[in-house]
């Protein structure tokens, strides 16, 4: 079974006078640790299909499986808790808490998951070290430079060991050297087995990713493998 | 159903926001300052109120009558204007026909005197009465004694003085054998009365400030063209109201009313001063109320603002919090923690206002700010808080991630 199975997936809004089709029927399949990258210029889709996969929405039609896990019958409280313990979260604003530490920011989802005081430190701790950041871990947000906000972020996402992480521009507030470093280290998590899901409209952003799914009207225009992804790190 | 992490993370966010906004919250939570305050100074007043009563019931004498031209609470003053003198021979005469009671007790009384010891002076009220007046009085003299049936009889000029009037007049001198002038005629000080206190911050009841002296002199030095005070006091174990009944009867006949009129007396009871208290705290309870019930719904409308302005403030934290696996019921508690941790706040500046004011009410009403009313007023500020933020928080739980997300 693949790990994302989504058939037939309609997500319609209805913006009072007029019916928005976000998404009209669309097909894929996500297998374990692959690398995909949902292109698409804006209004094509690409974020609410992002939200449809990240479980912060439902299809208003069509078939959506996670891990097995028909995503169509849960409510709320169960979406919170796939959230929680199987997507992990990066956005292009960050979203860190201005005013906590960035070892606190990382140990929120395990708040959340009831994990104890003490297994918290120790995973948040583990997470920030993975991304570098073993010296910043009491700094606050405001006292990080933007490539750092969003490694704190992406430690925050790898915490609870998540099945996916779904990356929503995650360069789009950066520059482009700094862009580069936090692509190189989700071709890293790639490499350790993770899932990684990229949404971006930036074609070299992509071009880490090893399979391009490109969406149009709410349709998907196609769907490739890429022969040979970028890495910056091997190429220099 | 709250679990411990949230509350936790509750707190830990409730505290950041408000010591991020300090100057808002601490103005928001104006109105619950102000009901606190009102609150507890209004349970302090009363509770000295309440002290102060039974002080002065006690100063009264317990089961005593009093029966008099006037009566001391309600009845209709013009009524009594036109009424017949209470002599002192209708006492004698009470005395000899009503079996009942322990004490039948005439006291005639001239108002604000001046009482003089060397250059020193002070005013008070002078009262004439006989021995038996210990009886029912309820206090004893503190120094020296009573005068006796002798010197009363043949009125010697003899005084017991009030507490106040000793302080004022002698200082640190004994008083007791001391001469002092009242009215200018001269008084052998045989007796001081223990203190008493004041009554709802007047002296008027107390005897501190007054003098006692025989009633045959008094009659001589002030007169005999007025109307006197009969103090009567049951035997124990007599039923009250039978016996009040059948004094009333008795003084009916001596002063000769026709059956089925009216008394023309006044048959008065310390209940009056019952009256007066319970008058004054239902006052005080009514106005009160008001006032903190008013500020407690202007700041529970505050706080109610304060959150949505808070929620709003942090949509974008709600998403994310939301998107990293918060349930509803977390942002929830959440909000609602933070805003009655806010209150709670008021809650204590409050008391911290209020506890000084209380010291200081002490100094003129002895009392103190009763503990059940601290624990009463930080749970109220807290239920306001609860109460306020419910909504606020609700909106913030049911907000959709997605739109919470996008909110710039």
């Amino acid at each position: 079974m693949p790990l994302i199975h989504i058939k037939d997936v309609v997500k319609t809004y209805d913006m009072g006078a007029e019916l928005v089709h976000a998404l009209s029927g669309v097909s894929l399949d996500i297998e374990e640790n692959e690398y995909v990258a949902i292109m698409g210029p804006s209004g094509s889709g690409k974020s609410t299909l992002m939200n449809v996969i990240g479980c912060l929405d439902t299809p208003t039609s069509g078939l959506y499986e996670f891990t097995d896990q028909n995503v169509g019958d849960l409510d709320d409280n169960e979406l919170a808790e796939i959230r929680n313990r199987k997507i992990g979260f990066v956005f292009q604003t960050f979203n860190l808490l201005p005013r906590s530490t960035a070892l606190h920011n990382v140990e929120l989802p395990l708040i959340y998951s009831g994990v104890t005081a003490q297994q918290r430190r120790e995973k948040a701790e583990q997470a920030l070290v993975s991304v570098g950041l073993g010296d910043r871990m009491t700094h606050k947000p405001n006292e990080l430079s933007g490539g750092q906000r969003q490694r704190v972020a992406i430690a925050r996402a790898l915490v609870n060991d998540p099945s996916i992480i779904l990356a929503d521009e995650p360069t789009g507030n950066l520059d482009s050297k700094t862009g580069i470093e936090i692509m190189q280290l989700l071709v890293d998590l790639h490499e350790k087995g993770n899932t990684i899901i990229l949404v971006t409209h930036e074609e070299d952003i992509a071009a880490h990713a090893h399979r391009i799914i490109r969406l149009f009207d709410g349709k998907i225009a196609s769907d490739e493998v890429v022969a040979e992804p970028l890495i910056y790190a091997k190429a220099e | 159903m709250l679990r411990l992490h949230d509350f936790k993370e509750g707190i830990r966010i409730a505290l950041t926001a408000i010591g991020a906004n300090k100057m808002r919250s601490v103005l928001t939570t104006l109105g619950i300052v102000i009901g606190v305050v009102v609150v507890t100074l209004m349970a302090t007043v009363i509770e000295g109120l309440g002290g102060a009563l039974d002080k002065s019931i006690s100063s009264l004498g317990t089961d005593v009558y009093y029966l008099s031209k006037w009566d001391w609470f309600g009845g209709e003053w013009w009524k009594a204007r036109n009424r017949k003198d209470v002599t002192v021979e209708q006492a004698e005469r009470l005395r000899d026909k009503f079996q009942l009671a322990e004490a039948v007790v005439p006291v005639a009384s001239t108002w604000q005197r001046t009482m003089k010891y060397k250059n020193r002076s002070v005013k008070g009220n002078v009262n004439g009465t006989d021995p038996t007046y210990e009886i029912t009085s309820g206090v004893v003299p503190e120094d020296g004694r009573f005068f006796n049936l002798y010197e009363s009889n043949s009125g010697r000029p003899v005084c017991v003085i009030g507490y106040d009037v000793a302080k004022n007049l002698f200082e640190r001198e004994d008083p007791i054998g001391k001469t002092i002038k009242i009215s200018g005629y001269s008084y052998r000080v045989i007796g001081v009365f223990e203190k008493e206190g004041d009554f709802l911050g007047t002296s008027m009841f107390s005897k501190d400030t007054q003098a006692f002296i025989p009633l045959p002199n008094f009659l001589k030095i002030f007169g005999t063209n007025r109307s006197i005070d009969i103090h009567v006091k049951m035997w124990e174990g007599v039923d009250k109201e039978s016996a009040k009944e059948e004094m009333i009867g008795a003084f009916r006949e001596i002063r000769g009313v026709p059956p089925g009129e009216e008394n023309d007396f006044g048959v008065n009871t310390q209940d009056f001063l019952k009256q007066v208290f319970d008058g004054v705290v239902s006052t005080i309870g009514i106005v009160g109320f008001l006032i903190t019930s008013l500020s407690l719904l202007v700041g529970g409308v505050g706080i109610m603002n304060i959150m949505f302005v808070s929620v709003k403030e942090r949509t974008k934290e709600i998403g994310t919090r939301k998107a990293l696996g918060a349930k509803r019921r977390s942002i929830l508690f959440q909000f609602l923690i933070e805003a009655a941790t806010i209150c709670m706040m008021g809650g204590l500046l409050g008391l911290a206002i209020s506890w000084p004011l209380s010291l200081i009410i002490d100094e003129v009403l002895p009392s103190s700010m009763p503990l059940w009313v601290v624990g009463l007023s930080l749970s109220i500020s807290i239920a306001v808080g609860l109460i306020s933020g419910i909504v606020p928080a609700y909106t913030a739980a049911k907000m959709n991630p997605v739109d919470a997300l996008r909110y710039e």
